[in-house]
């Protein structure tokens, strides 16, 4: 039987979730042998044309070349999937759809005109049809495995909808909000990572991004009342690696215009 | 009539992220160079304005997902600078440890995956490993090791959660890192021989005189702490770092490249900390690098991939002695109060050093930010490699030129994703 193909994309990112691929040191080998890896410029020279069975999306759309790519690659894709939080949501570069771009780029660039860049970070489903999203930031390997096993099988993987406090709790951690007065986005997070900053005493800070329907703003209210949050405090909160999450985005909004 | 050839790679692989090659060669000469970088751009140094001092690490960790221990410790020393405050010994010497993690893991991805298959005429090590299946999986092995000292004190390998302003949130117990010792061990000796196997290579003859860029420390091999200096006499406190060393920003790329004293190009990374820092590697790391016949004052940037080798037996060396002389740290990290001011941290990076410089407000929010990174530091000794070595190779049919140039750039390790600010390589032969 013919062995399916894979292949690996990138847009605005940090290179971090496809470099999980192969930070599968026991598994690379065995997963090559299962899959031809056919388009992977991160660890290969070799390019074989599409189309390709699994397409996996890093990175967000943030320039009018990439807007054109994506669409490209979702015609060469069976199952295309999004790997990462600039993929999902746009990423820590989403923070610039909250300024003006042109602010951004005098910040960095002497040269601005030789920069083109689009105003906002978008999330891939925002242009094209998304079959399966790997959230994280940068996605679990354990959870890379098991998506790739799944794929193999013909199917797709359901990961725990779950919030990160729901984990924590099967750990036995103590609650660093409780005890500590930390403002931990545990509630509204989406699990995944196995609840691994409480873990370390500290307070989640959303990697896996908002879980389905997260009571966001209980939580902020309770920040502000029992942690004497401030408002810009919150807004930070709520704006880091999944900052435009339609969940998270909202929220931040409502406290920066507090 | 003029002959004009073009050699390019549109989309250069096994680099981390996204650049190109252009070479033009006309009439038999080289007219045109350009390491092209069309990363997009991601704007870090706009988007830290307006946060907290605290937030710095893991926001600049997001820059690169192969260095971000590096981003993590630039950021944090030069907050603490701000700040007034140093480390107690212990969690100095943690932070060393998480840096021999991120070396380690970083320089063998490097090795056997990125580099060692353009030696052996590969497409990829997974191509490779069809003919060399032990080696292959000796780097994985040796790269698993690296990752499990991150994972185990930074929480996880990529963008680590446990390093703050401070020191670190946790700090994991003797018999964790006792369990890692053992397999630091293992992978010690799994370093030596991948010193032995890389110097087996065949290394184009090539050298020029470069102007090497390191920190130094009297003391260590350096990490996180030293002066910078240079084989031409440079002696410079890092908060000088602006002072000499300037970032222009040209068409090309989206990458800014760096110049030292106004015009002159500068080369950092292992070869660099190798050529200047030789006497302060460990006992081990020494005598490796008199077996393989690879001394200092080397100017062969092919043979970067030797000081890699090298300077990872000395990671695993580092390692095992920190952790064999650990003691617990008082506590996990020492409180910092913020205030006005301005910080600067330079730490060594994998692929060379990497500069932050931070200015404060009274209430800890970031006025403003510069992050210069490694790579594009390099870039412009990368351009004038590629002009020198296609002159030396240019009677070669395209398809080698193009490789060989490839190989060539991949000697510094290039990380795009990291040249926060934006690479792609074509030839163009008239």
């Amino acid at each position: 039987m013919k062995k399916p193909t894979l292949a690996v994309w990138k847009f605005a990112s940090c290179d971090g979730c496809q470099l999980s691929i192969l930070d599968c040191e026991d598994e690379l080998l065995a997963i090559a042998g299962a899959i031809d890896i056919a388009n992977f410029p991160e660890a290969s020279r070799e390019v074989k044309s599409g189309p390709y069975d699994i397409s996996l999306v890093e990175g967000s759309i943030t320039t009018a070349h990439d807007r054109e790519r994506i669409q490209e690659v979702r015609k060469q894709s069976k199952f295309l999937i999004a790997i990462g939080a600039c993929a999902i949501s746009g990423g820590i570069q989403a923070l610039k759809n909250f300024a003006e771009v042109d602010d951004f780029i005098n910040a960095v660039y002497a040269n601005p005109q030789y920069i083109s860049t689009l105003s906002d970070a978008t999330a891939i489903e925002d242009h094209v049809k998304v079959d399966f999203s790997l959230r994280g930031c940068p996605v679990d390997k354990g959870q890379l495995l098991v998506l790739i096993g799944s794929l193999l099988q013909g199917r797709l993987p359901a990961f725990s909808t779950e919030s990160v406090c729901v984990s924590c709790k099967r750990k036995g951690n103590i609650c660093v909000m409780v005890t500590q007065g930390q403002a931990c986005l545990g509630p509204v997070t989406n699990e995944g990572c196995y609840a691994l900053c409480p873990s370390y005493d500290r307070a989640c800070f959303g990697c896996f991004g908002p879980k389905t329907m997260p009571n966001t703003s209980a939580l902020a209210d309770y920040c502000a009342k029992h942690q004497q949050r401030s408002s810009p405090d919150l807004t930070r909160l709520f704006r880091t690696f999944n900052a435009a999450s339609p969940e998270f985005k909202s929220e931040s909004l409502r406290h920066e215009k507090s | 009539m003029k002959k004009v050839r073009v050699i390019k790679a549109d989309y250069l692989a096994r680099v981390e992220g996204e650049g190109a090659m252009f070479v033009k060669i006309q009439d038999g000469r080289v007219e045109d160079v350009k390491l092209k970088i069309f990363e997009p751009p991601r704007f870090f140094e706009a988007l830290l304005q307006g946060r907290k001092f605290t937030e710095a690490p893991d926001i600049t960790a997001r820059i690169c997902g192969i260095c971000p221990v590096a981003y993590q410790m630039s950021a944090v020393h030069a907050m603490e600078q701000i700040c007034g405050v140093s480390l107690e010994e212990p969690l100095r010497e943690l932070r060393r440890l998480l840096y021999c993690g991120e070396w380690i893991e970083s320089h063998t991805l490097h090795i056997y995956m990125l580099h060692a298959p353009d030696f052996l005429g590969y497409e990829s090590a997974i191509h490779m490993a069809a003919d060399h299946a032990p080696v292959v999986k000796r780097g994985l092995a040796l790269k698993k090791t690296g990752n499990a000292i991150v994972n185990l004190l930074g929480g996880r390998e990529i963008h680590p959660i446990n390093v703050r302003v401070g020191g670190f949130y946790k700090i994991p117990s003797k018999q964790e890192f006792q369990k890692l010792g053992e397999d630091l061990k293992r992978a010690r000796d799994m370093a030596v021989e991948t010193a032995r196997w890389a110097s087996t290579l065949t290394f184009p003859q090539f050298e020029r005189d470069y102007l090497y860029v390191a920190l130094s420390h009297p003391q260590e091999y350096p990490f996180n702490e030293g002066r910078l200096i240079s084989n031409q006499g440079l002696d410079l406190h890092i908060n000088q770092y602006e002072s000499r060393f300037e970032e222009v920003h040209v068409e090309h790329s989206t990458a800014l490249h760096s110049v030292f004293d106004g015009d002159a190009h500068y080369f950092v990374g292992p070869l660099a900390r190798f050529n200047l820092c030789y006497d302060q590697l460990s006992a081990l790391a020494k005598e490796t690098a008199e077996d393989i016949g690879f001394q200092p004052n080397c100017g062969n940037p092919f043979k970067s991939i030797l000081a890699r080798a090298i300077e990872t037996v000395y990671a695993c060396d580092e390692a095992i002695r920190i952790i064999e002389n650990f003691t617990p740290p008082s506590a996990p990290f020492v409180p910092c109060q913020p205030k006005a001011g301005v910080g600067h941290g330079c730490t060594e990076a994998p692929r060379g050093i990497l500069y932050h410089r931070y200015t404060l407000r009274e209430d800890g929010l970031i006025e403003n930010a510069k992050i210069v990174p490694p790579t594009s530091q390099n870039q412009a000794t990368i351009e004038k490699d590629l002009r020198h070595f296609v002159a030396q190779i240019i009677d070669e049919p395209d398809e080698k030129i193009q490789w060989q140039c490839e190989q060539a750039i991949r000697n510094y390790d290039p990380c795009i994703s990291c040249s926060t600010h934006f690479l792609n390589l074509e030839i163009d032969r008239k």
